[in-house]
C-alpha cells in the first residue's frame, strides 16, 4: 500500500501507456517488504510520489536551487538536489544524481544490468532513466553518503565509470551504426568507445570553457541527432557511387518488394511509383527511369539518403565511405541556436583516428584559450568568425562550407593580403587631391 | 574490503570509463557486424535485417516510459533471459529492443511482452514506434528531479502518449513524427529539432531575493547570463544585489540557472509551448530548427486537456494533408504557414513573431502570400 495520498498521480494509472506511477508505486512496494539491507530511507519512492502530487498541486517544482556534489578526485557525474520540504518529505531531502557512462549504443546483458540492479536497489531510490538525453544511465536519487560507496562498487565490481557532467567533455553517443544497421559508413560504436577511452581526463575534471559533446552518426539519417545536439558532430558519409542492383529496383517497380522496408504500410498510398516516390523527390533530380534502368548521375548526388532510405534492398551507400565533421550546435542561450556546421566534408575514419583526435585537440586548444566564462564552441566559432576557426584547424576555405557566399560587403581584410599595407601618409594624399 | 572514509583515496580506481560494448553484443549480432544488407518493417514495432552471410536477427521495440524502476528493469532482464539468451538494448529515443536469432521465437516473445500489464492496467511492453509512426517522446526530468522546469516531464508524456498510443502501434503518418518535450528552455534533449515540441515556458520576470542574494551568487555571473541584458547590479536597503529591468525580461530563466536567488516559477506564469518543423535528418530537405506556434497552454496537472488537444491538432492536420514522405516541416514550408494555421485552426498572434536580434530574416520580405 502506497504511504501517501496521491489523486491526481493516480489519473496517470490510467490510459494505455506504460504508466511511470505505477512502476514507482511498484517499486515503492518492493522497497516496504525487502529483506534487502537499505542504506538509503525506505521510502524514499514514496516521499517522491508525496513530493510530486505536492508540485501537480502547485504546479510549480519542489527542487531547490543547485546542490554541489560529487566524488573525489572527479569534477563531475553527480548532480546534486535537495527538495525544498525536508520536513514533509524526510526520504528525498537529499536525493542525488549519478551519471554512469554507458556502453556504446546500449546492448547490454542481463547479467550487467542486474548488477547494475542491486546496487541501486541497496544504495540508491531504486529508480532510474533508461537513459539520460546525453545517453548516459542516470540513477535517480541518493543521500550523500552514499555516492561513494556507491562509486566504488561501480569501479571495482562492475568495471564502470561514472559520466559527465559541467564544464568538461559530457558522455559521448553514437547511433547503433554497423551493429545493426547497413546505412552506416563507419563503426560509431568503436569511435565512440575508442574517444570516450582517450579523453576520460577530459570527462571527468572540468577544464573547458563550458561543455562539450561529441556525437556519433553512422549516416545523415541521424539516428543520434548529432548535428542539433554535439559541438562536434560526426556523420557517416561516401565519395564513390551509390551501388545500384538493377534487379532489386525491378522488384520495388514489380511491387515485390514494399517501398521504405514497409515503413508506410498502415495506410494506402497506392502502387509503388518509382518516378513520383524517389526520381521526382531526389533533391537534385540526378535520378533517372527510363522503365527499364535506374541511373543516378553520383557526381551531382548529395548523399541525402531518400533513395537509399525508399529503396534499401536495391540501393547501397558507396564503399569509399568516412565521415564529415561538422561543428558547434548548441542552444540559443546565450547568443541563439545552432546547428553544427560542416567543417570537413569528407574524412576517412580509420583507426586509430589519429587525423580526428588531432582535429579535436587544435579545436579544444583555441576554444580553452579563447573561450569566454561559458562559451560554447559555436558561440566562440560566431565571435571570432568561421574564418578564424578554419585557420586555428588548418584548413582551406572551401564553397562546400557554406548555404550561400555572404551578401554584405563587410569583408575584413588582412594588412599583409593588401599591397602597400595600411601605413599611409595623408600628405602624399594631399599632394594629388586639394582641400 | 569496501570504501573507507577515512582514507578517501585509497584503492581508488578512477578513468576506467563506460563497459566495453563488445562485451554486451549478441552473438548474431556479432557475427554479421558492418555485414548487413538490408532490413524490413514487418509490422509495427517488429524489424528484421538480413545479413549477407544470410543470417536474420528479428527486433521487437517496445515503449519504454524511460523513468523506470529496477523491478521493472529486472523484468525486462527476465524477458531477456526467456526469449533472448540474456540480451538487450535501448534506443535514442528510450525505446526497449529485444532480438532473437529465429523466427520461430518471434511469436512466443511478442506474445509474452503483450500480457504484461501494471497494477493500474497500463501496458508494460507496447510494441511500435517503428516506420512512418510515432514513436516515443524525448523528455527530461520536470517535476520529478529539476529546479528550472516551468512544466513537468513524465506526466505531459503519458498524457499525450495515452491519446496518440494509436499511432505508436500504427504506420499511417506521411513520414516519421518525432515528438519531444524539454520542461524548460535549458531544453535537455532535441526539442529544437523536432516534428513537435512541447516546452515549458515563464511569463514572469524573476523575483529578487535582495536579502540574500549577494551572499548566494556571482553578480556579474548573473548579470552575464542575461541574453537581452535586463540586470545590472543594483544596492537595495545597504545590500548588493541586482535590478531587473522587466520591459526588457523575456523570462527564459537562466539568471535563475546561474544565481539562486532570483525563482520565476509561478502557478499562473508558467507553462507549454508548442513548436513545430523541426528535423534533423538530411533526408531530401536539410535539417530544419522547430518553430514556435503556439505561444502558451496553461499547466493543467494531471492530464493537460489543452496541450493534448493542440498536438492531435496539429498532427491529424498534416496526416491528412501531407504528401507521402514529407515531414511535417516541410509540409508546412510548402503550403505556407498562413495556410498551416489556417488548417490546423491555431491562432496567429504576435508573440509568434521573432523579435531577438537577426528576427528579420523571419519576416517575409516578398509579396508571396496567399489569400
Ligand atoms: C539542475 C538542473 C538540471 C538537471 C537536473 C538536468 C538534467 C539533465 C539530465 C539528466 C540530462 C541527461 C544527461 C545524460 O544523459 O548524461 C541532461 C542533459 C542535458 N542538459 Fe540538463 N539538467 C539541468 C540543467 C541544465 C542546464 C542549466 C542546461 C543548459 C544551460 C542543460 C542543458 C542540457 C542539455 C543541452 C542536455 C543534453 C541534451 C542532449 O545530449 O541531447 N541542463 N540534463
Ligand atoms: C536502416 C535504417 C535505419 C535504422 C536501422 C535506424 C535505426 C534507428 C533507431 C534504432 C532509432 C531509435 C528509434 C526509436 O527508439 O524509436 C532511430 C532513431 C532515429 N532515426 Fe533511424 N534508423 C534508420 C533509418 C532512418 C531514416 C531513414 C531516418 C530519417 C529519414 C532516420 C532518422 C532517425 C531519427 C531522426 C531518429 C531519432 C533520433 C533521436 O532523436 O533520438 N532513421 N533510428
Ligand atoms: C527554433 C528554435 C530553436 C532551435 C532550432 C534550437 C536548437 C537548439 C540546439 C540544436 C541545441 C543544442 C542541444 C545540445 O546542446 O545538445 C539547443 C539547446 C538549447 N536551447 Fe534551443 N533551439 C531553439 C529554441 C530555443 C529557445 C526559444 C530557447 C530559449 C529561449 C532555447 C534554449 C536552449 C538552451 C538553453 C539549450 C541548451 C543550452 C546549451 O547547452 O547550449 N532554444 N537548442
Ligand atoms: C539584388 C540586388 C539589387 C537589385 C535587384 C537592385 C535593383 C535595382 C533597381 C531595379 C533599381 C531601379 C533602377 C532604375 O531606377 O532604373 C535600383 C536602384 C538603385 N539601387 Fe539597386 N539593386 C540591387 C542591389 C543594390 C545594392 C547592393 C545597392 C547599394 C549598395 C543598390 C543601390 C541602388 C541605388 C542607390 C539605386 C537608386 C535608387 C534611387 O534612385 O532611389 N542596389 N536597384
Ligand atoms: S544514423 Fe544512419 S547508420 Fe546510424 S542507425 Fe541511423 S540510419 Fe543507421
Ligand atoms: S541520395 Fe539523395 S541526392 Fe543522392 S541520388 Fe539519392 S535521392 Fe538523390
Ligand atoms: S529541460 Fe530544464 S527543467 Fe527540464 S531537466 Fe533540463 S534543465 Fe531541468
Ligand atoms: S529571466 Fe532571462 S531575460 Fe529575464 S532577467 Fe533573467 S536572464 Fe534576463
Amino acid at each position: 500500500m502506497a504511504k501517501r495520498k496521491t489523486p491526481m498521480l493516480d489519473e496517470l494509472e490510467k490510459g494505455r501507456w506504460p504508466s511511470f506511477v505505477s512502476d514507482i508505486k511498484q517499486e515503492a512496494e518492493a522497497r516496504e517488504k525487502t529483506k534487502v539491507d537499505l542504506q538509503t530511507p525506505r521510502e524514499a519512492c514514496d516521499d517522491l510520489l508525496g513530493l510530486m502530487e505536492l508540485s501537480y498541486e502547485d504546479k510549480v517544482g519542489h527542487w531547490k536551487h543547485g546542490g554541489i556534489v560529487g566524488v573525489f578526485g572527479y569534477g563531475g557525474g553527480v548532480i546534486g538536489r535537495y527538495c525544498d520540504q525536508p520536513e514533509q518529505f524526510p526520504g528525498i531531502r537529499d536525493f542525488h544524481t549519478m551519471r554512469v557512462n554507458q556502453p556504446s549504443s546500449y546492448f547490454y546483458t542481463t547479467e550487467y544490468l542486474r548488477q547494475v540492479c542491486e546496487l541501486w536497489e541497496r544504495r540508491g531510490s531504486g529508480l532510474t532513466n533508461m537513459h539520460g538525453s546525453t545517453g548516459d544511465i542516470i540513477l535517480l536519487g541518493t543521500t550523500t553518503p552514499q555516492l561513494e560507496e556507491v562509486f566504488w562498487e561501480l569501479t571495482h565490481n562492475l568495471k564502470q565509470d561514472l559520466g559527465g557532467s559541467g564544464s568538461n567533455l559530457r558522455t559521448p553517443n553514437c547511433c547503433i551504426g554497423k551493429a545493426r544497421c547497413e546505412y552506416a559508413c563507419y563503426d560509431t560504436q568503436h569511435l565512440c568507445h575508442s574517444l570516450t577511452m582517450e579523453y576520460q581526463d577530459e570527462l571527468h575534471r572540468p577544464a573547458f570553457p563550458y561543455k562539450f559533446k561529441f556525437k556519433f552518426d553512422g549516416c545523415p539519417n541521424g539516428c543520434v541527432a548529432s548535428i542539433a545536439r554535439a559541438d562536434m558532430s560526426v556523420i557517416g558519409t561516401w565519395r564513390d557511387d551509390i551501388r545500384i542492383d538493377q534487379e532489386a529496383v525491378g522488384a520495388y517497380v514489380g511491387g515485390e518488394f514494399k517501398p521504405n522496408a514497409g515503413a508506410h504500410s498502415g495506410r494506402d498510398w497506392g502502387p509503388f511509383d518509382i518516378e513520383k516516390e524517389v526520381i521526382d523527390l531526389c533533391p537534385t533530380h540526378c535520378m533517372a527511369w527510363d522503365g527499364n534502368k535506374l541511373k543516378i548521375n553520383n557526381k551531382e548526388c548529395i548523399r541525402c539518403m531518400h533513395c537509399i532510405d525508399t529503396m534499401p534492398r536495391a540501393l547501397r551507400i558507396g564503399k569509399d565511405t568516412g565521415a564529415s565533421i561538422l561543428f558547434g550546435a548548441k542552444a540559443p542561450i546565450l547568443e541563439g541556436a545552432q546547428m553544427s556546421t560542416l567543417t570537413i566534408p569528407f574524412m576517412k575514419v580509420e583507426e586509430p583516428y589519429d587525423e580526428i583526435k588531432e582535429l579535436i585537440e587544435k579545436v579544444w586548444d583555441w576554444w580553452a584559450e579563447e573561450g569566454r566564462n561559458r562559451e560554447r564552441l559555436g558561440e566562440l566559432m560566431q565571435r571570432q568568425g568561421f574564418g578564424k576557426f578554419l585557420e586555428v584547424c588548418g584548413l582551406k576555405a572551401d564553397p562546400r562550407m557554406i548555404h550561400e557566399p555572404r551578401s554584405n560587403p563587410y569583408i575584413f581584410w588582412k594588412e599583409e593580403d593588401v599591397a602597400g599595407g595600411w601605413e599611409r601618409d595623408i600628405k602624399e594624399f594631399r599632394k594629388k587631391h586639394q582641400k | 574490503m569496501g570504501y573507507d572514509p577515512s582514507n578517501p583515496m585509497k584503492d581508488r580506481i578512477t578513468d576506467v570509463g563506460p563497459r566495453n560494448y563488445e562485451e554486451f553484443l549478441p552473438p548474431i549480432i556479432k557475427r554479421n557486424f558492418g555485414k548487413w544488407l538490408y532490413h524490413e518493417i514487418l509490422e509495427p514495432g517488429v524489424l528484421v535485417h538480413v545479413s549477407e552471410t544470410g543470417e536474420k536477427v528479428y527486433t521487437v521495440r517496445v515503449g519504454g516510459c524511460r523513468l523506470m524502476s529496477v523491478q521493472h528493469i529486472r523484468e525486462i532482464c527476465d524477458i531477456a533471459d526467456k526469449h533472448c539468451d540474456g540480451h538487450v538494448r535501448w534506443t535514442t529515443r528510450n525505446n526497449v529492443e529485444f532480438m532473437v536469432d529465429d523466427e520461430a521465437k518471434l511469436k512466443p516473445l511478442m506474445e509474452d511482452l503483450e500480457k504484461r500489464k501494471f497494477a493500474g492496467g497500463s501496458n508494460k511492453f507496447p510494441r511500435g514506434g517503428t516506420g512512418a509512426g510515432l514513436t516515443n517522446i524525448v523528455h527530461t526530468q520536470g517535476w520529478i528531479h529539476c529546479h528550472t522546469p516551468a512544466i513537468d516531464a513524465s506526466g505531459v508524456v503519458k498524457c499525450v502518449m495515452d491519446e496518440l498510443y494509436d499511432d505508436f502501434q500504427n504506420m499511417r503518418f506521411p513520414a516519421q513524427v518525432r515528438i519531444s518535450l524539454a520542461c524548460c528552455l535549458n531544453m535537455c534533449g532535441a526539442v529544437h529539432c523536432s516534428d513537435i515540441a512541447i516546452l515549458g515556458i515563464h511569463r514572469k520576470p524573476p523575483m529578487v531575493d535582495h536579502e540574500n542574494l549577494g551572499n548566494m551568487c556571482e553578480i556579474p555571473l548573473a548579470v552575464a547570463a542575461c541574453p537581452t541584458g535586463a540586470i545590472k547590479p543594483a544596492t537595495v536597503d545597504g545590500k548588493k544585489s541586482v535590478a531587473v529591468n522587466n520591459e526588457r525580461c523575456m523570462f527564459c530563466g537562466n539568471c535563475f540557472t546561474m544565481c539562486p536567488s532570483m525563482p520565476l516559477a509561478d502557478e499562473e506564469g508558467s507553462g507549454v509551448a508548442i513548436l513545430v518543423g523541426g528535423k534533423l535528418s538530411n533526408r531530401i530537405k536539410p535539417p530544419m530548427f522547430s518553430k514556435v506556434v503556439v505561444p502558451f497552454l496553461p499547466n493543467e496537472p494531471p492530464r493537460w486537456p489543452q496541450t493534448v488537444l493542440a498536438i492531435k491538432k496539429i498532427l491529424y492536420t498534416y496526416m491528412e494533408d501531407a504528401r507521402k514522405y514529407e515531414r511535417l516541416g516541410n509540409w508546412a514550408e510548402r503550403i505556407g504557414w498562413e495556410r498551416f494555421f489556417e488548417k490546423t485552426g491555431l491562432p496567429f498572434t504576435a508573440h509568434l513573431i521573432d523579435d531577438y536580434r537577426f528576427a528579420y530574416t523571419t519576416w517575409r520580405t516578398s509579396t508571396q502570400f496567399k489569400f
